[in-house]
């Protein structure tokens, strides 16, 4: 693979790449969605695509989130790869059926037999000033879910190779895209189709006092705290990549290595994915620990409108704070 | 401007059979006496397997079961009108089709015995597997007959539903979707009068169900559903235009649960015993068996070796399936992923390991 050719791309440029190239790759793998055809979708992630692969590939559908899933189940059945994108990520739930009791499970209900290996693509979080309900975090109820995995990219590279992943991966997977970061910030991007493995976390910064986990655009969040901390603390920044199946090694590997974690999403609190990987370096690295492990999280909440999404996710300034509290324990 | 009618649209019944075993010459299917009487071995064999189910699921050698006797005509004649190819997805009552669309009876045994095999069709089988969330499954065949349409393909796909799966709002997406992309689908609602306690009257005041394709553009009809050739027709039709690539077909089959909805309810507490009487003289197999024998098909000797062949081989499906239902506990978790993430296998081997213990321990 050459990797040498690059280009400095945004998140959703690295995404659009990445379904050019596999549409190119495979005959097999198609695109739809409300909008996502002539109008290039809301967020642009499929501008493009029409024009170059057609309508029998680049689908316009009704506005219907339960019937894109539903009928993406039968065609992944009889042998295609849609890629199918929910407008924003509360409109998931009005699939919510169809990808938890269908698509997760027929591989495991048929004995194999059949396979749907959908993906669907969800622009997800908060931060951009968004309607009311156009940000839910919905990752938990998926990652709750046996047999759909669930891979959430924090910047360009990632997002270009983990969507590439996903594509090709036998199993459905729900691709969640950090809409706050789509356009934030650009980086080298290999103009060369790859993949990055999916079910591996990544160590963005390395250290050694303290473990910062998170995933999506926090990720950029814990890097500038860890920035700011590091005159006083040394912190690693661990960044999950995919949610479900969680990759347990990385997360055990630094917090055995630093004693002291904290951990960030936009999610509510309660229930949400920090408590469960609290709960795994508990189970298996608690003598390691040398300070209570620290949530930063939404407050169980109603995901507010505007005006108070600021004081709603979490911020570098709480990051900074959760971590000298491990520190000084 | 005055007002102007804009769009008509007229529902049509077809019926082939009466109820006394006669044909109706101008619609009668064109079948060969071997094809009529392969039509017939099916409708007996399931309802034998149907009746079969029932006691054992009064004797706790089956967990809940959903009986199909009345509805048979609806499944084995549409099945007959299709390809070895096509896809069939059905909803939970749908053992007759399963068993025309070849599933064998051990593999159905082992389902309603609680083994996820019995969800597995065999490789040369398309069939997807039950699906018990109601109206959900209709998507799933809009889906592959999309996908055949897009591959160039003259596959279709059949999705069977009820009278209340109609209420649903995937099935307005399903046949809307359907309608838009003309994919090969032929949605079949076999309307028994009833979801579980709640009467067709209730669901909706159309007074019928066929037309709720007029809303979604697409070619509907209703057929007497205790008529098997009525049945096989408006299939064969349905599939003929979608292989033509004129699009999907709604099919309303009046038609009789003549049992409970399944076994763990009593159909007297919501229901007149005078209905089912009245339905039980529309019979489909009754019906089915006057007409050939009128065609001089249909023999006593015959019937009698059917009922034997059928009690036969029920009897050896059901002794292989209670054989082969050990249930393995790698079987629970080998399936999830085409892989299994190591968390998965961590929690698989801790779960044997507490087994053993626990066994070890008693």
């Amino acid at each position: 693979m050459n990797m040498a050719a690059t280009e400095k791309m945004t998140v959703i440029q690295a995404i659009n790449s990445a379904l050019a190239q596999e549409m190119e790759r495979s005959k097999d793998v198609i695109v739809m969605g409300e909008d996502v055809g002539v109008d290039g979708g809301v967020f642009r992630a499929t501008e493009g695509l029409y024009a170059k692969f057609g309508a029998g590939r680049v689908i316009d559908t009704p506005l219907a989130e339960s019937a894109i899933a539903g009928t993406a189940i039968g065609m992944a059945a009889y042998g295609l790869r849609p890629v199918i994108e929910m407008q924003f990520d509360g409109f998931t739930y009005f699939a919510l059926h169809q990808l938890i009791l269908h698509a997760a499970k027929m591989r495991n209900r048929s004995r194999g037999r059949l396979t749907t290996p959908v993906v669907v693509r969800a622009p997800f979080g908060g931060g951009i000033r968004a309607l009311e309900l156009h940000c839910e975090p919905i990752e938990i109820s998926f990652v709750n879910t046996a047999g759909i995995k669930v891979v959430c990219p924090s910047n360009p590279y990632d997002a270009k190779g983990l969507l590439a992943a996903a594509i090709r991966d036998p199993d459905p997977t729900l691709f969640l895209e950090p809409k706050r970061i789509y356009r934030a910030f650009k980086e080298e991007v290999p103009l060369e189709p790859y993949v990055v493995e999916m079910e591996k976390a990544k160590i963005q910064r390395e250290g050694s006092d303290v473990t910062i986990i998170s995933y999506g655009a926090m990720v950029r969040t814990c890097l500038q705290a860890a920035e700011t901390l590091s005159k006083e603390v040394s912190c690693e920044v661990v960044d999950l990549r995919t949610l479900s199946p969680i990759d347990e090694k990385t997360i055990l590997d630094s917090a055995r290595k630093t004693g002291r974690v904290v951990i960030a999403h936009e999610a509510p609190k309660t229930g949400g994915l920090a408590g469960e990987i609290a709960a795994i370096i508990a189970e298996k690295a608690m003598m390691n620990l040398q300070a209570p492990i620290q949530r930063v999280t939404a407050p169980d909440t109603p995901v507010p409108l505007a005006k108070l999404e600021e004081f709603y996710l979490p911020d570098e300034f709480r990051i900074v704070k959760a971590a000298r509290k491990a520190m000084t324990f | 401007m005055p007002i102007k009618t804009v769009a008509e649209f007229k529902v049509m019944h077809m019926q082939i059979l009466d109820e006394t075993g006669k044909a109706d010459a101008s619609l009668e299917p064109k079948l060969t006496p071997d094809q009529l009487k392969e039509m017939y071995r099916l409708m007996v064999l399931a309802r034998a397997y149907d009746r079969k189910c029932m006691k054992l699921q009064r004797q706790g050698r089956m967990y809940t079961y959903i009986p199909v006797e009345g509805q048979e005509a609806c499944q084995i004649g549409s099945i007959a009108a299709l390809q070895k190819e096509d896809w069939m997805v059905p909803a939970f009552r749908e053992t007759a089709a399963y068993i025309a669309k070849g599933i064998p009876l051990k593999t159905l045994c082992l389902y309603w015995m609680g083994n996820e095999r019995g969800n597995s069709a065999p490789k040369d089988v398309n069939a997807f597997p039950v699906s018990i969330p109601v109206g959900s499954q209709m998507l799933h065949a809009v889906g592959i007959g999309w996908a055949a349409k897009l591959k160039g393909h003259k596959t279709l796909a059949i999705t069977y539903f009820g009278d209340g799966a109609t209420s649903e709002g995937d099935f307005y997406e399903a046949i809307n979707f359907a309608g838009v992309f003309k994919t090969n689908t032929i949605f079949l609602c076999q309307n028994n009068g009833w979801a579980i306690s709640v009467p067709r009257s209730k669901q909706t005041v159309a007074q019928t169900l066929a037309q709720k394709g007029i809303a979604a553009g697409i070619t509907f009809l209703q057929v007497d559903g205790m008529d098997v050739l009525a049945v096989y027709k408006a299939t064969l039709d349905a599939a003929d235009r979608a292989r033509r690539g004129e699009g999907p077909t709604l099919i309303e089959c009046l038609t009789y649960r003549l049992g409970p909805h399944s076994t763990s309810d009593d159909p007297s507490k919501y229901r007149k015993a005078e209905e089912t009487a009245e339905w039980q003289k529309k019979d489909p197999v009754e019906r089915f068996k006057l007409y050939l024998r009128g065609k001089g098909i249909w023999t006593e000797e015959w019937e009698a070796k059917l009922q034997a062949d059928s009690d036969a081989a029920i009897d050896a499906a059901v002794k292989d399936a209670e054989a082969d239902n050990t249930p393995n506990l790698e079987d629970m978790f080998k399936y999830v992923y085409a892989q299994m993430p190591d968390s998965l296998k961590e929690q698989m081997e801790e779960l044997k390991q507490t087994v053993e213990e626990k066994k070890n321990s008693e």
